[in-house]
């Protein structure tokens, strides 16, 4: 089982792609690599989900972290292009109505 | 109604099994004619129920094993999942048990009880045993007619 993260940098901007299973294996590694990136002052995160092919409570829970992590830091969080299986889990969770979550790619496709 | 066949699958208790897991649930409820999205449901469901016993395990440091049970039916899937060690807090867990609503705060996220949250609101019928180990049997129809994330009040509901 894998997952793969990738991250194009631009200014103020990450874009990260995230592809593969997201358990309670992978999910660290998915922090680990996440973590730095809502450090910064403002930073703007936008996380491409389409090639997710999984996601639980772990995963979930890394984007909240995340979230809440960049919000402290005056920045702010895009989850985009999640698939209808994703989605349904953002709404089953509640978190729909308090993350910025889009299932198109918005201007952060690639 | 008869079991009609058991299957079980025992593990050592780490994260990079749960994936192996899921994989094996896949070819079971697939082949007993679950629909991708109920498929999808189960593997999020036992998966969840994996988590919480790798997680316990490893927090205490006690390596141990996770026996994953299947029981098919014509007519459902019966699945259980139970950790060789003691206890995880699930008054706790219970407790944070629930979906964010519109009016939480940033700092009222909290993490805990979503996977529980998560089996409970996917599966037919949930139960967990505490009695030397944690035991979790959930429960899930052939077909479905229980469609209801969204509309249920998961708080109160009993485990």
């Amino acid at each position: 089982m894998k997952m793969n993260i990738n991250k194009q940098y631009k200014e103020k901007e990450v874009l990260v792609f995230v592809e593969g299973e997201i358990d309670a294996f992978t999910a660290p590694k998915l922090r680990e690599e996440l973590w730095h990136l809502s450090e910064k002052e403002n930073a703007t995160v936008t996380i491409n989900l389409k090639e997710v092919t999984y996601l639980d409570s772990t995963g979930l829970g890394v984007f909240v972290g995340l979230f809440k992590r960049l919000n402290s830091n005056n920045g702010e969080l895009k989850l985009i292009e999640l698939s209808n299986r994703l989605y349904k889990l953002f709404e089953m969770t509640g978190l729909i109505n308090i993350m910025d979550i889009c299932v198109n790619s918005e201007d952060g496709g690639r | 109604m008869e079991v009609m066949d058991y299957i079980e699958m025992k593990l050592p208790a780490k994260p990079d099994n749960i994936g192996i897991v899921r994989l094996t649930l896949s070819g079971i409820a697939s082949s007993m004619g679950f629909t991708y999205e109920d498929v999808e449901d189960l593997k999020i469901a036992v998966s969840e129920a994996c988590t919480n016993s790798v997680q316990h395990a490893y927090d205490n440091n006690e390596g141990g094993e996770v026996v994953i049970g299947f029981g098919i039916y014509k007519d459902k899937l019966e699945m259980m999942v139970a950790d060789s060690g003691r206890s995880f807090n699930f008054n706790r867990i219970k407790a944070e048990l629930g979906p964010y609503t519109e009016s939480s705060t940033v700092d009222q996220l909290a993490v805990g009880g979503l996977g529980l949250y998560l089996i409970e609101t996917l599966m037919d019928e949930v139960r967990v045993m505490n009695h030397s180990g944690v035991t979790v049997y959930m429960m899930k129809y052939l077909n479905g007619e229980r469609e209801n994330y969204g509309t249920i009040n998961p708080i109160g509901k009993t485990v």
